[in-house]
């Protein structure tokens, strides 16, 4: 592949000089010589090991817990349960007003999936905390469970999160996230085809060859140093600060090196039941998910459901598009609702298409709840859009990529969410791509440019 | 719960720790002795990253008892540097790009060096049955493949 710099070279300084080059990652002669500090890696004398008894149950009221049998047992120096953590309701985004606080550090009355962090406790080495988890006691009522989002949204479907009230994200525009641009009825009146399909994902696993997890040692002046393999360490100190009422300038979180993230390690899970456990205890605590543990309980991708609706002319122009896009939160909101908020923005794709109407929802049920991971509220669109791509230029006899000439963006086109196209390099980059991949398009094309100027 | 005594060479100096009978390899070098280069990415023999060199064998320290290593000669990566030079499947790691969070490297270049120490010479298919046993999240492979052809080249080069 060659650096290409005859495109935009009048509205870009030539200062390349980094593109094309190797240059030396910083990280790697600590990674090849073992020296790299992961977090496991740290290790303090007197450290306890923290293991979670967790939910059974995909959703149950939880009518009493007994650890009597757990305390008792050999190398148990604590028992945690939610009354322990000051305030045990939270949600990471209400730190950009994403509220409301719908999730538990410790389950308090009511599981609602299942692997649900019910009891913490803390012993002198793993195999103590592991033995003694087992004996713990908590009585469930099973309630019904709904695992499917379009279940979820019928009346009378079983509640997943209270504090929510409903089966589905209220955002300020209501039940979901709504882009209107012209008039789509309107496009699939005058429209010479209508193509509707219906797309779907299921969750994903991030998998990282290392672990969640962090350790914690205790200061000595109320002060708590946390190494952790988050990939939000702010995130994490601020939303710890909230759940512990503590104020960040007693926490001190060291981190940036992880075995591995994608996503999977943004959201606030262990960090703030470990330090509580240090502070509670006065010893250092480490929380380390089980390879079990990563694979269950950590939030995979979004399950998705995309329904995509467009209107197609005989010449190949997309006039008419509505989307509704369905994203299955689990049973909290995590990066949920950021994530089908992305998803409205992103749905018309990188095509100019001059109607438009978009809903997207952010949909709760009894399942592991999702989060972040690559481009979550997008990579699963852009699969349902690409292959609808594919599929409408079937419809009319069009080749593909000369399909997607016709409908893409360029500079100074309004996309439906009110933003205008700048600096795009569409038409440029799939120029390239004809020539590089031998798949020839008419003349044209080739000519064409995401510059308006002369078009 | 009883402790046994054990004693093994870990790149080429002389260890000697109580243990108890449940107690593993990986778990013994990490928090007893303080060589954290091994990893613990499953603890069940499924991931690699765990890797070490038991008398010249491959082997999964998760899965070995520490109580059966007893006069072993124990080698991990971090003992590969000599005098501070780079082993050559370490330099060829860094420059062949073969590292990315790097958690899966030390036992990766375990694996490696098992590799070369008996083929010098490897083919491509060598090189990925070798490796099959560690996994990847980050690099997609390819480059870690690259990363040992290269190493072996250059050790071949140093030999004639
Ligand atoms: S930790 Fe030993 S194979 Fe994964
Ligand atoms: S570099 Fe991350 S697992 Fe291999």
């Amino acid at each position: 592949m060659q650096l290409r710099k005859d495109y935009f070279a009048d509205v870009r300084k030539d200062g390349l000089h980094e593109i094309g080059q190797g240059r030396p990652r910083l990280d790697s002669p600590g990674h090849v010589t073992g020296k790299t500090a992961y977090f496991a890696d740290r290790n303090f004398p007197g450290m306890l090991h923290l293991k979670m008894v967790r939910s059974p149950h995909h959703h149950a009221r939880i009518r009493s817990i007994d650890t009597s049998e757990a305390e008792k047992h050999p190398g148990v120096v604590r028992v945690l349960t939610a009354k322990d953590v000051p305030h045990n309701v939270y949600t990471i985004l209400i730190l950009i007003q994403i509220g409301p606080e719908d999730e538990t550090v410790l389950a308090d009355g009511k599981v609602r999936w299942k692997g649900e962090a019910v009891v913490a406790v803390l012993a002198e080495t793993e195999r103590a905390a592991q033995e003694a988890a087992a004996k713990v006691k908590v009585d469930y009522e099973v309630l019904p469970a709904v695992f499917d989002m379009e279940e979820a949204l019928k009346p009378g479907a079983p509640l997943v999160n209270e504090y929510h009230g409903q089966n589905y994200y209220l955002y300020d525009s209501g039940e979901c996230r709504k882009v209107r641009f012209g008039d789509v009825e309107a496009g699939f009146a005058q429209a010479d085809h209508i193509l509707e399909q219906s797309y779907q994902s299921s969750p994903i696993e991030h998998a990282p060859t290392e672990t969640t997890g962090c350790v914690v040692a205790p200061e000595g002046n109320d002060r708590f140093t946390c190494y952790t393999n988050t990939q939000a360490m702010f995130f994490t100190l601020d939303n710890t600060s909230i759940i512990l009422q503590m104020p960040g300038s007693k926490l001190h979180f060291v981190g940036g090196t992880v075995g591995g993230g994608f996503g999977g390690k943004v959201d606030v899970i262990v960090e703030p039941i470990a330090i509580l456990a240090a502070k509670l205890t006065g010893r250092p605590v480490c929380f380390i998910y089980s390879r079990e543990e990563e694979m269950q309980i950590s939030s995979p991708r979004a399950a998705e459901k995309v329904i995509i609706k467009d209107g197609v002319m005989e010449n190949g122009r997309i006039v008419a598009r509505k989307v509704t896009g369905y994203t299955d939160a689990g049973a909290y909101s995590r990066h949920s609702p950021y994530g089908a908020q992305k998803g409205a923005a992103h749905y018309p794709g990188p095509y100019t298409i001059p109607n438009v109407w978009i809903d997207t929802y952010c949909v709760y049920t009894n399942r592991t709840p999702s989060s972040a991971m690559r481009g979550f509220g997008v990579t699963i669109g852009d699969f349902a859009l690409e292959v609808q791509m594919d599929k409408l230029a079937r419809l009319i006899g069009m080749d593909p990529l000369e399909f997607r000439f016709v409908n893409a963006y360029r500079d100074g086109d309004m996309k439906a969410h009110r933003q205008p196209t700048e600096g795009a390099a569409l038409i440029e980059c799939m120029q390239e791509a004809s020539r590089v991949a031998n798949w020839p398009v008419a003349e044209k094309y080739m000519a064409m440019s995401s510059y308006r100027k002369g078009a | 719960m009883a402790k046994v005594p054990v004693q093994f060479t870990l790149n080429g100096s002389e260890k000697a720790e109580f243990v108890e009978s449940s107690t593993t390899l990986l778990h013994a070098l990490r928090d007893k002795i303080g060589d954290t280069s091994p990893k613990g990415g499953c603890h069940q023999g499924t991931c690699g990253a765990c890797s070490v060199i038991i008398d010249g064998e491959l082997r999964l320290s998760c899965l070995t008892l520490a109580e059966t290593c007893g006069g072993a000669d124990i080698r991990t990566t971090a003992g590969l540097a000599e005098s501070g030079v780079l082993h050559p499947l370490q330099r060829a790691f860094l420059d062949a790009f073969a590292t990315q969070c790097g958690f899966c490297t030390p036992g990766m270049i375990m694996a490696a060096k098992v590799l070369l120490d008996r083929t010098p010479n490897p083919s491509r298919e060598d090189v990925v049955e070798a490796l099959s046993g560690n996994i990847c999240r980050c690099t997609g492979y390819e480059p870690i493949i690259q990363a040992v052809l290269a190493a072996a080249r250059a050790n071949s080069q140093n030999a004639a």
